[in-house]
């Protein structure tokens, strides 16, 4: 089993400000392993995708993302924010299928 | 022991990171995140799974205020199909991703809040050849786009 977040972070944040509004993009490692792929041994790897994903914006939720296996592996997600200043804080956090999780703050710079 | 110890760590995680789900929820949040729900992303047939989602509503399809970029004629390799969806639809609530042909059709969804712009971008898998399906729901009505995408190579394994 993957030790996700065990010393590194698994999440990537970075912002960028564009004419007022904010541009999120994240990155996650996460194997996303959606149960139908085979090892060398021609066995069947366990599912292990991430299940929820959400994005808060100064600790307030305004984006929840339900997934399935057949997201790429390491996802890769960008949003745009309507506002955001410098200074505030963005947080993501996800859970898997096997209850891992992990969140990370970032502040807008 | 250790596999007793094991789960009873898998748990404890899983239940605090649900409870600050549900306090952040409760306490803050414009939106109520919808539970992670299993019924509709093992369905295997596009059509069941339309059906199990939207259950009758009308899907009124090809709107032109749905706008599909990045996402490639012919991907090389299905493991990693780029996408970004944008909208001009106000009051967006939610954005569903379907790949028609996949094992399990439906990929994503987003529920964003009035804070966040309707513009998302995501990577997919594709097994095979497929026609990529967005939804959008926005006051209340469903609007759809397709795409096809030709696979060179299939992202799902089996």
């Amino acid at each position: 089993m993957a030790d996700v977040g065990a010393n590194m972070s698994s999440i990537k944040i970075r912002t960028k400000r564009l004419n007022g509004k904010t541009q999120i993009r994240t990155l996650i490692t996460h194997p996303m392993e959606n149960g139908r792929n085979r090892d060398e041994q021609n066995n069947f790897i366990p599912a292990h995708h991430i299940q929820e994903l959400w994005v808060e914006h100064n600790k307030i939720k305004i984006i929840s993302c339900n997934m399935a296996g057949s997201i790429s592996k390491n996802p890769y997600f960008d949003f745009l924010l309507k506002a955001g200043e410098i200074g505030d804080t963005v947080t993501i956090s996800w859970i898997d299928n096997l209850g891992q999780s992990d969140t990370k703050n970032h502040i807008i710079k | 022991m250790i596999k007793s110890r094991r789960q009873f760590i898998t748990k404890t995680l899983a239940l605090g990171a649900y409870g600050i789900t549900i306090t952040t929820g409760i306490l803050h949040s414009p939106i109520v995140a919808a539970k992670w729900l299993k019924q509709r992303f093992i369905l295997s047939d596009y059509d069941e799974t339309i059906a199990h989602l939207f259950n009758g509503e009308t899907l009124i399809d090809n709107h032109n205020k749905i706008k599909i970029s990045r996402l490639p004629n012919v991907a090389e390799n299905g493991a990693i199909v780029p996408i970004k969806i944008s909208s001009q639809f106000k009051n967006i609530t939610k954005i569903y991703i379907l790949v028609k042909n996949n094992p399990h059709p439906l990929s994503a969804e987003f529920e964003i809040s009035p804070a966040v712009e309707a513009e998302v971008s995501a990577r997919l898998k594709m097994a095979k050849t497929s026609e990529v399906v967005v939804i959008v729901e926005a006051d209340g009505k469903f609007y759809r786009r397709f795409k096809k995408v030709k696979v060179s190579i299939g992202g799902c394994g089996g």
